[in-house]
Parts: C-alpha cells; structure tokens; sequence
C-alpha cells in the first residue's frame, strides 16, 4: 500500500532536483567518483591547474550557494575571494603560521567584510542585488589599488611561503604535495556547502528564492537568512582564494578585478546552478581551457569561454549539470515505469 | 460580569483606526476604522478594487499605511514587519495561491511549523531534523484534505488543492487571528463547502477574517459582514442586516448595472 503510494507521488514529482535527491545510491556513487577524481588529478595534470580547478571550484560552489540556492546573483564575489588572498598572504608571509591557519585567517576577513556588504545589499533584489555588490566589490578594488603600503598597489604581494608547518621545509615548494595540502581546506568549504544546502537552514534559502513574500509571511526573516547565506558564501568564497593565493605564491589586483567576478558567475552558470556539482564542472571546463589556450599561445581566450557560455546557456537552460541530471532522471523514470507496466 | 454564553462581547482583537493607504493620491483604503472581535468570524465583502486586499496587506505588514494604527490586542502594531507579525500570531493566506513550487505538500507544513522554533537558522544540522514536524504535518494535511497527496510537488497539485495548502499553511502557524484571502475562489461547489466546514472548524478559538466573493460562503460563515467600497467601509452588520442595507443593495445592483 505504502509502497504503490509512493510510486504514485514520485511520478507525479517534477524533473528536477528532487527525484534525484530521492536516490541515496546515486548521490554516495557520484562523491565517491568525484572524490578519487579530486585525488588523483595531480597525476595527471599540472599539478598548480589541478589546484587552480579546486580552488575555483570552490569559488563557484559559494556563488552557487547564493545564486542557486537564495535566488541572489552577486556580482562581486571577486570582493571576498581578493581581500582573502590577500589577507591569507599577508598573514603567511608576516605571521610565518602554517598556510591552512593563513587560509583561514583570510577566510574570516572576508566574512567581516561580507557583513556590512551583505546587509547594505540584500535591501536590493534582482540586477540591483547584482549592482550594489558590483560596486562595492570596485570599493573593493580601488582601497586595495591605492594602499600600496600593505598591498603593493600595482605589483600585488610577491613571494607568499607555502609554510606546511615546522619540518617541511624540503617540500615547500612542491606544488604536487601543496596540492595535498591545500585539498582538506577546500574539502572543508564543499563540505560546509553541502551541510548548508542540505539542512534546515537551506530549506529556508530555497523557500526565499521561490517565494520570498509566503517566506516573511510564515515568519522568516528574509533579510537576516540572505545576509548570513551571504556572510557564509564569502567565507568560502575566502577560503577558495586564499588558497589560490598560497598555491601561486603571490596576491595581485587580478583577484579583486569585476572580471573575476563575472568568471566566477560565468562558471557556476555553465556549470549548472542549484546544484553545487555543477559549479565543479564549470570550474574543471574553464580552467583546463583557459590553461590549454593560454599554452598554446593563444590570446582570445575570453572569446573561446564567451562562445560556449552563450552556446551552452542558449542550448541547456540549466547548465552542463542540470541538463545532465535531469535527462539521467527522466531515462530512469521510463526504465522504471516500462519495468512496470 | 454578563454571564450568557452567547452573548459577552468579547475585547477586540484587532482594530483599525482611521487606516488610509494612498498609491500616488489614489486612496485604496480610505480612513477605515474596524474592529474584530475575539472569537468572531468577520468578512470583509465588496466589489473589486474596494481596497479588500490592500487591507489584508496593511494588516499584515506587506504594506505600510499612509496614515492610522492598527492595533491587535491592544497594542499598536503599525509598521511592524510581516515576520513579525506571523510571530504575534497573526497568519494569512494569499488571494493568488503563493507557494513553493518545487517543495512537497508536506515539506511546506513542516517549513511553517518550524518557524517559530529558530530551526531553519541551523545551517549546521541535517534537514533531516524538520522530520519532527512529521506528524504534525500530517496531522494538518489530513484536515485539509490533502493527506494522501502529502508527497506531491506544491506545483503538481491541482487548484483546490493549492487552496487547502494555502489553509493548512495558515493554521501551521497556529494564529490567534486568522487571514483569509478568498479562500474558496476559483473553487468548484464540492471543495466550497469542504472550505466552508473546515474553516468553521478551525475557527473555534479563533478570530477569522476573511474576504470571499461567494455570499453562500459569507452567510454560512460571517458573525460580522464589512461592506467595502471605493477603499471606505460602506456598511457593517450581520449578514441579513448587510444584505438588506440599501447602500450595499444600490452599490452592488449598480455595480451589476
């Protein structure tokens, strides 16, 4: 009884994330794919590509987590990713603590940062949204540009240590076992993005993307859930580019650049939004093509990236992922009603 | 101290005092003075545009007035933010069905019964926590008559059904007062008056509000009848006084007209 009832109901369930969410099996299957990929990946790319794949990864998982999951399009992520690289770098090189703790030293910075920026913004919504953060983010910009003291303006900071801690001096540099290293830290930030999606907190965020107005009038404040989804994405967003920052052994004004935050956006959206892997996707895409291009001598890369962005946005509406999904969703749900018919 | 039971007019839970919502010099609620009392069932009647739901947002803060109060027990509660006023224990549903799309029936009683409780604020924890909402939910769902389609997408559900959501949404907040945006529009006769029983159901021990266009639904239902029109309140009584007022005749017959 109980069993046909629920086969009733899940065929009457939408494509999309929800069936998927329905199969345990495929969904351990999956992370325990991704996670040999992860490991292995330094064996057979560059290993610093390999590093740049997860930092932005990571990167657009916290855009995800605003975009996706609270219907926000932040147009100044750049802003939480630069002001941690920074921070992260000028704790490793002045502090002299092991990188993780420098990471996350720059993580919490740009948290402190996202409050204000999140409160003074999440009044807005839609291209508003959009614009406020673009604008604070060039705030962003033009402080880190003219306080040369600390940041050094045009030049960046150079020469930031990979300190892995006392007794490791041989492998310092070794951007193979950096990598290694560095993957617990932006593990962590996937983890902290999956429990946020999946507990009662995103709940909440998914109902505010949906309907904000039915959210307030069952009782939530929508203001205070945007701005800590904001406060935690830009921690994650922070723990991504301080670790981008170790891993290149320097911090420039290209991490707090509006263009980084247009990549990061262009990423998640290939990738597929709303699901957190899609993010993944969009990062390994555009990084590995960017490097190929970049080695091949190639000049117009934003053409090549803009070019599919427009392809794939116009052909799969939801992303490399979201397409993916939901054609693997409706295949099982004709195996399953021919199986039963 | 009267002491029949039919009779003690209770305090009044909600009031309005000279409440006037102006949209560029258009008055959509003009210096309307109401009062509910406790225990009551109250509609709100009129033709379109008299300024029915742009009361109903006034009351519950989607809207802020021009000018006037508004006062629920006695405290003035003008200007306070709609999740604030959920929490004061004042629910409404939406005149347009306003759900999840996306979310099971089940997934949005559970979302309503968890607010008051600070769970969704625990990015920390398993979603799997608003399970103990379970029950209740169900509970819910079942008066509403949804407890066989508690598994179904808020989008999948057919147009009655979406009501009866809308309802057990509502009441998943528990209200003291309870807002009724035309809760049975668009229904068919049957769903009327399953609409019309529950809510008298539910109304014990509650104030209700509520506006509907159906005068079967008003009749079996008002204690109190406010006739709006052009944002002002035209008339108010009992149904059968309502509907014998010659004001309230003249504007609907000439609306008719």
């Amino acid at each position: 009884m109980s069993a046909q009832l629920e086969r009733k109901v899940d065929v009457e369930l939408p494509a999309g994330p929800v069936v998927a969410a329905r199969r345990p099996v495929v969904r351990w299957a999956m992370l325990a794919v991704g996670l040999v990929v992860t490991l292995a990946l330094p064996w057979f790319i560059y290993p610093p590509v390999a590093m740049d794949i997860a930092a932005w990864a990571l990167f657009a998982i916290s855009v995800d987590l605003l975009l996706g999951y609270t219907g926000l399009l932040s147009f100044g992520h750049a802003a939480f990713w630069g002001t941690s690289a920074y921070t992260t770098g000028l704790i490793a090189t002045h502090v002299g603590v092991p990188c993780p703790l420098a990471v996350l030293g720059g993580a919490v910075a740009a948290m402190v940062l996202a409050v204000p920026i999140g409160y003074l913004s999440v009044k807005r919504t839609g291209i508003y949204f959009a614009m406020v953060t673009l604008a604070f983010a060039q705030m962003v910009y033009f402080i880190a540009n003219q306080w040369r003291s600390v940041t050094g303006g045009e030049n960046g900071l150079q020469g930031i240590p990979k300190n892995l801690g006392p007794a490791t001096d041989t492998i310092n540099a070794d951007s193979f076992y950096f990598y290694y290293a560095a993957l617990p830290i932006i593990l962590l930030g996937v983890f902290i993005a999956w429990r946020t999606v999946n507990s009662p907190f995103g709940r909440v965020l998914v109902a505010i993307r949906d309907n904000p107005a039915r959210a307030r009038a069952l009782g939530y404040d929508v203001e205070r859930y945007k701005i800590m989804a904001f406060v935690l994405s830009a921690g994650l967003a922070g723990l991504a580019g301080g670790v981008f920052s170790i891993s290149h052994g320097f911090a420039s004004l290209q991490e707090l650049i509006w263009t980084t935050s247009g990549k990061v956006v262009l990423i998640t959206v290939l990738g597929g939004i709303g699901t957190l892997w899609g993010a993944v996707v969009g990062a390994a895409l555009v990084v590995t093509l960017e490097d190929q291009l970049a080695s091949s001598g190639f000049n117009g890369i934003g053409i090549v990236t803009g070019t599919i962005f427009v392809v794939i946005v116009l052909a799969f509406r939801h992303g490399i992922w979201g397409t993916a999904r939901n054609g693997l969703n409706s295949w099982l749900r004709r195996r399953r009603t021919s199986r039963d018919s | 101290m009267p002491s029949d039971a039919s009779a003690p007019a209770p305090g009044a839970l909600l009031q309005t005092r000279e409440l006037t919502k102006e949209f560029r010099g258009f008055r959509a609620v003009s210096d309307v003075s109401l009062s509910v009392a406790e225990g009551t069932v109250h509609a709100l009647v009129g033709p379109n545009g008299a300024g029915k739901t742009t009361l109903f947002n006034l009351l519950t803060g989607f809207l802020s007035p021009t000018s006037g109060q508004i006062l629920f027990r006695g405290e003035d509660i003008t200007g306070r933010q709609p999740e604030q006023i959920a929490h004061l224990g004042i629910a409404r549903s939406f005149q347009i069905t306003s759900l999840f799309d996306q979310m099971s029936a089940v997934d949005h009683v559970e979302l309503a019964l968890a607010s008051p409780t600070g769970l969704g604020y625990r990015f920390w924890r398993s979603s799997s926590q608003m399970r103990q909402f379970r029950d209740r939910a169900m509970d819910l769902l079942g008066q509403v008559g949804l407890a066989d389609r508690s598994g179904a997408a808020a989008g999948s559900l057919a147009y009655g059904q979406k009501r009866a959501l809308e309802l057990a949404l509502a009441l998943a907040l528990d209200p003291q007062l309870l807002l009724l945006d035309e809760p049975t529009a668009g229904m068919g006769l049957e769903d009327v008056d399953r609409t019309i029983a529950l809510v008298k159901k539910v109304s014990e021990g509650r104030t209700v509000v509520f506006v509907d266009h159906n005068m079967h639904v008003v009749g079996s239902l008002a204690d109190t009848v406010t006739v709006l029109q052009s944002g002002q309140v035209l008339a108010e009584g009992s149904y059968d006084q309502v509907r014998h007022d010659e004001r309230v005749v003249t504007a609907y017959l000439g609306q008719a007209g």
